[in-house]
C-alpha cells in the first residue's frame, strides 16, 4: 500500500503537470480562433451533459495543423531552429570539452571550486545574464570598445541582433550543460588506461584521441542533447540577441500567442515542436540507459 | 664436456664481462618528502626472468613504472641496453608493461585490446591478425575475441593483460602483479606458461609479486626489497638456503628463529647460549661472530626432525610438547612449545595416513638437526 501511494507520486506529478496541460493545448489547437475570453471556440459546457460533449468534439479539428503545412513560415522557423540549435550545440562542444578536461585534470583540491566557478552564473536570473551580454555585444559595447582600443579592429563589429550574438548566448547559457556530463565521464576515466596507451606506443594525442574521446562519449552524447533538445525551443536568447533575420520557432510561438493572439495556431506549433522533440528525448534516454548498463 | 656444462649455466650476473640489460645507479625516487626508493643500485641482465618480491608498499611499482617511464627518478639513473632512458617517453621505449589493475580498454573487444599496441606500429594488416591470433591461442582466450572487457572473468581479464604487453614482442617485460587474481591451479599453469614464453622469446621479464613461492618458482634471480632498498638479490635457492638477514629469512617461507650469544667453538663452528637451562646450541657459520655477539640461527621447519626418543649423537637436540599441528595434506606442521614457552616448528612429510600418524597433541617429543641445517645471522 506505502509503495503503491509512493510510485503514484511522480505518476500524478507528471499527469498534473505535464500531461493535463499538454491535454489542454492539444485541445486548443483543434479549436479555431474568436474574438471572445478565452480566444478560441468552442469551450466545453458540462452543463449540456452528453449531447453538449458530442457537438463540442465535432467542431474540433486540424485546420491548424494545415495551416502550419500551408504558409511556409512555420516549417522554416522549424528547419532555422534545428540549425541554429544544431551548430550551436558543436560550438558548446568545442568550448565545453576543454573546460571538462582541464577540471578532470586539475588537482583534486581544486575541483570543487572550479564545479562551483561553472555553475555560479545559475545564481543570477538568466534574464540579467542576457541583458548583460547585450551591453557586452552592442556596437557600442565592451566588447567592440576593447577590440578598438587594442586595434583589432578599426570599425565597431555588429554583433546585436545577428545570429552570432544568438550563438554567443546560446554557447554562454548552456555551457554547464555541456560540461558537467563530460567531466563526470572523464573523472570516472581511469588514468592507467592512458598510460597503458602510450606504453604501447601511442603519442599524448594519439592516446586522447584513441581512448580519451571514445571513453567519454556518453557524456558528449549527454551533454549535447542536453544542450540541443532545450536550444531547439529556446525563446529569449534569439528575442533578446537575435535579429529580425534570426528565425526560431520559439520565437514564432511567442508572437503567435500574444502579438497575434492566434492561441490554436500557437498551440498547434507548441504541439509539432513537442513531437519533433521526442524523437532526441528517446534518443537521449537510450543513451543513458546504455551508459547505466554499461557500468554495471 | 666441461665447456658444454658451463654453458647451459644461465649466470650472466656472476661473468664481470656481461653487459647488463637494465642498469640502476644510486636511483632515488621521492615523493614530495617521502622517500619510494633509496639509493638503489642494481643490474638486470638479458634473458633474466628477474622477481620484486616485498611487502605492499615497498615500492615495487614505483620500481616498474621508472622503467617503463611513467616515472623518472629524483637521483641517480636508469639505463637500458647501455642507453640512458631518462628522456626517452613511454611510447618510444622498446618496453612493455602488464599493469596491475590491468589497465584493459573497455571499449575495445579482447582482440582489438591485443592489437592496440600492434596498430601503432603500423604493421601490414596480415601480418597484425596472424600476430593476434597467435597471442589469443598462447593465453587460450580464442573464444572470447569479440568479447568486451567486462564480458569476461578476472582471470580471462589478466590473460588478455599479458597477452597485449606480449604481443608487440618487446625486449623488456614488466609484470606488475600478474598473477594475483588467479586461483591457485590457473596461476600455477601460468607460471609454467610465463616460465615457457620467456624461454621461446628470449625477452627479459621483471616479474613483481608478494607471493614468494611464485618468485621462487619463476625467477633466475630475486630481489627481496623493504622499504625501497633492495635487501638480497640473489638465485631463489640462495635466497631460500642463504638469507643474509632475518628479515628475508622470515619473508621466504617459514623459518624458526633462536636468538643467542655465540661463542667460537672451532674454526667455523660456533656454540649459542640461547636460553635459561637449555643446552647450547651448534651451528657452523661461514661469516665469523664474535664471542658473546648477539645471533639469530634461522633453520627452516623442514629440517627440523621430531622424534619421540632421544636421538642419538644430534649436534642438537631439544625436548619439548606439541602444542599444535597443521595438517596440509602432503606435509604437517608440528609446533612444538619447549619448557621456556619458545614455540618451534618442525615439518614432515605426510607418507603414512593420518589416523596412524606417530604424534598428536600435547605428546611429549624431541626435536633435533644438524650444525649445518641451519644459518646463522648477526642481524
Ligand atoms: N604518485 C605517488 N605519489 C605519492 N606517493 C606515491 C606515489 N606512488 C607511490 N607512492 C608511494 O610510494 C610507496 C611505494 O609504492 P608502490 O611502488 O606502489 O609499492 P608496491 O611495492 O606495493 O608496488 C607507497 O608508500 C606509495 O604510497
Ligand atoms: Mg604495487
Amino acid at each position: 500500500m506505502r509503495r503503491a501511494v509512493l510510485i503514484a507520486i511522480p505518476y500524478a506529478w507528471l499527469l498534473a503537470l505535464f500531461l493535463v496541460p499538454f491535454g489542454i493545448v492539444l485541445k486548443i489547437s483543434l479549436s479555431d480562433t474568436a474574438i471572445a475570453i478565452p480566444p478560441y471556440v468552442p469551450t466545453l459546457d458540462l452543463a449540456e451533459g452528453w449531447t453538449g460533449f458530442r457537438t463540442f468534439l465535432s467542431e474540433l479539428d486540424f485546420e491548424n495543423f494545415v495551416w502550419l503545412t500551408e504558409d511556409d513560415l512555420y516549417w522554416k522557423a522549424y528547419l532555422s531552429s534545428f540549425k541554429i540549435a544544431l551548430i550551436a550545440t558543436f560550438f558548446t562542444l568545442l568550448v565545453g570539452y576543454p573546460m571538462a578536461y582541464g577540471m578532470a585534470r586539475a588537482p583534486q583540491e581544486w575541483r570543487p571550486t572550479l564545479m562551483m566557478l561553472v555553475i555560479l552564473p545559475f545564481w543570477t536570473s538568466f534574464l540579467i545574464r542576457v541583458y548583460a551580454w547585450m551591453g557586452i555585444l552592442s556596437n557600442e559595447g565592451f566588447l567592440n570598445q576593447i577590440l578598438l582600443w587594442l586595434g583589432v579592429i578599426s570599425e565597431p563589429l555588429t554583433l546585436l541582433n545577428t545570429n552570432k550574438a544568438v550563438y554567443i548566448g546560446i554557447v554562454y547559457t548552456y555551457l554547464p550543460f555541456m560540461i558537467l556530463p563530460i567531466y563526470a565521464a572523464l573523472d570516472r576515466l581511469d588514468g592507467s588506461l592512458i598510460e597503458a596507451a602510450e606504453d604501447l606506443g601511442c603519442s599524448r594525442l594519439q592516446a586522447f584521441w584513441l581512448v580519451t574521446i571514445p571513453l567519454s562519449r556518453p557524456g558528449i552524447i549527454a551533454g549535447s542533447f542536453l544542450v540541443f533538445i532545450p536550444v531547439l525551443g529556446e525563446f529569449v536568447i534569439p528575442s533578446l540577441l537575435g535579429g529580425s533575420g534570426t528565425l526560431m520557432i520559439g520565437k514564432v510561438l511567442w508572437e503567435e500567442f500574444f502579438s497575434n493572439r492566434d492561441w490554436p495556431v500557437a498551440s498547434a506549433v507548441a504541439v509539432v515542436l513537442l513531437l519533433i522533440l521526442v524523437i532526441p528525448i528517446v534518443l537521449f534516454q537510450r543513451n543513458q540507459q546504455k551508459q547505466a548498463e554499461a557500468e554495471q | 664436456m666441461g665447456d658444454i656444462v658451463s654453458s647451459t649455466v644461465f649466470e650472466p650476473w656472476e661473468d664481470a664481462r656481461a653487459e647488463p640489460l637494465i642498469r640502476f645507479r644510486n636511483v632515488t625516487k621521492r615523493f614530495g618528502s617521502f622517500t619510494a626508493i633509496d639509493n638503489l643500485t642494481l643490474d638486470i641482465y638479458e634473458k633474466e626472468f628477474f622477481a620484486l618480491l616485498g611487502p605492499s608498499g615497498c615500492g615495487k611499482t614505483t620500481m616498474m613504472r621508472m622503467l617503463a617511464g611513467f616515472e623518472h627518478p629524483t637521483e641517480g639513473s636508469i639505463e637500458l641496453a647501455g642507453r640512458d632512458i631518462a628522456n626517452v617517453p613511454p611510447n618510444k621505449r622498446a618496453v612493455n608493461m602488464m599493469f596491475q589493475s590491468y589497465a584493459l580498454f573497455p571499449h575495445l573487444n579482447i582482440w582489438d585490446n591485443i592489437a592496440f599496441g600492434l596498430r601503432r606500429d603500423k604493421l601490414p594488416k596480415l601480418d597484425l591478425e596472424a600476430r593476434v591470433e597467435e597471442m589469443l591461442k598462447l593465453t587460450r582466450l580464442e573464444k572470447f575475441a569479440t568479447r568486451k572487457p567486462h564480458q569476461i572473468s578476472g582471470g580471462q581479464r589478466q590473460r588478455v593483460a599479458l597477452a597485449r604487453s606480449l604481443a608487440k614482442a618487446p625486449k623488456l617485460l614488466l609484470l606488475d602483479e600478474p598473477l594475483g587474481a588467479l586461483d591457485k591451479k590457473l596461476r600455477q599453469d601460468t607460471q609454467f606458461e610465463l616460465m615457457d614464453i620467456q624461454e621461446k622469446t628470449g625477452t627479459t621479464f621483471v616479474i613483481v609479486t608478494h607471493d614468494q613461492e611464485e618468485a621462487m618458482t619463476v625467477a633466475s634471480r630475486v630481489a627481496v626489497m623493504d622499504e625501497g632498498r633492495l635487501i638480497q638479490v640473489a638465485t631463489p635457492d640462495r635466497i631460500y638456503e642463504n638469507p643474509e638477514s632475518v628479515y628475508v629469512a622470515d619473508f621466504i617461507g617459514d623459518v624458526n628463529i633462536i636468538q643467542g650469544r655465540t661463542s667460537a667453538v672451532g674454526d667455523d663452528t660456533y656454540s649459542i647460549e640461547w636460553a635459561e637451562g637449555q643446552r647450547q646450541l651448534n651451528a657452523t657459520s661461514a661469516t665469523s661472530f664474535d664471542n658473546g655477539q648477539t645471533c639469530h640461527l634461522a633453520i627452516r621447519p623442514e629440517k627440523v626432525t621430531i622424534t619421540s626418543d632421544r636421538p642419538e649423537d644430534a649436534d642438537n637436540a631439544v625436548q619439548g610438547r606439541v602444542h599444535d599441528i597443521a595438517y596440509l595434506g602432503n606435509l604437517s606442521t608440528y609446533y612444538v612449545e619447549l619448557p621456556n614457552g619458545t614455540i618451534i616448528k618442525a615439518q614432515t612429510a605426510n607418507t603414512r595416513r593420518i589416523s596412524r600418524r606417530s604424534f598428536t597433541w600435547e605428546d611429549p617429543v624431541w626435536l633435533s638437526w644438524t650444525a649445518t641445517a641451519g644459518v646463522l645471522l648477526a642481524n
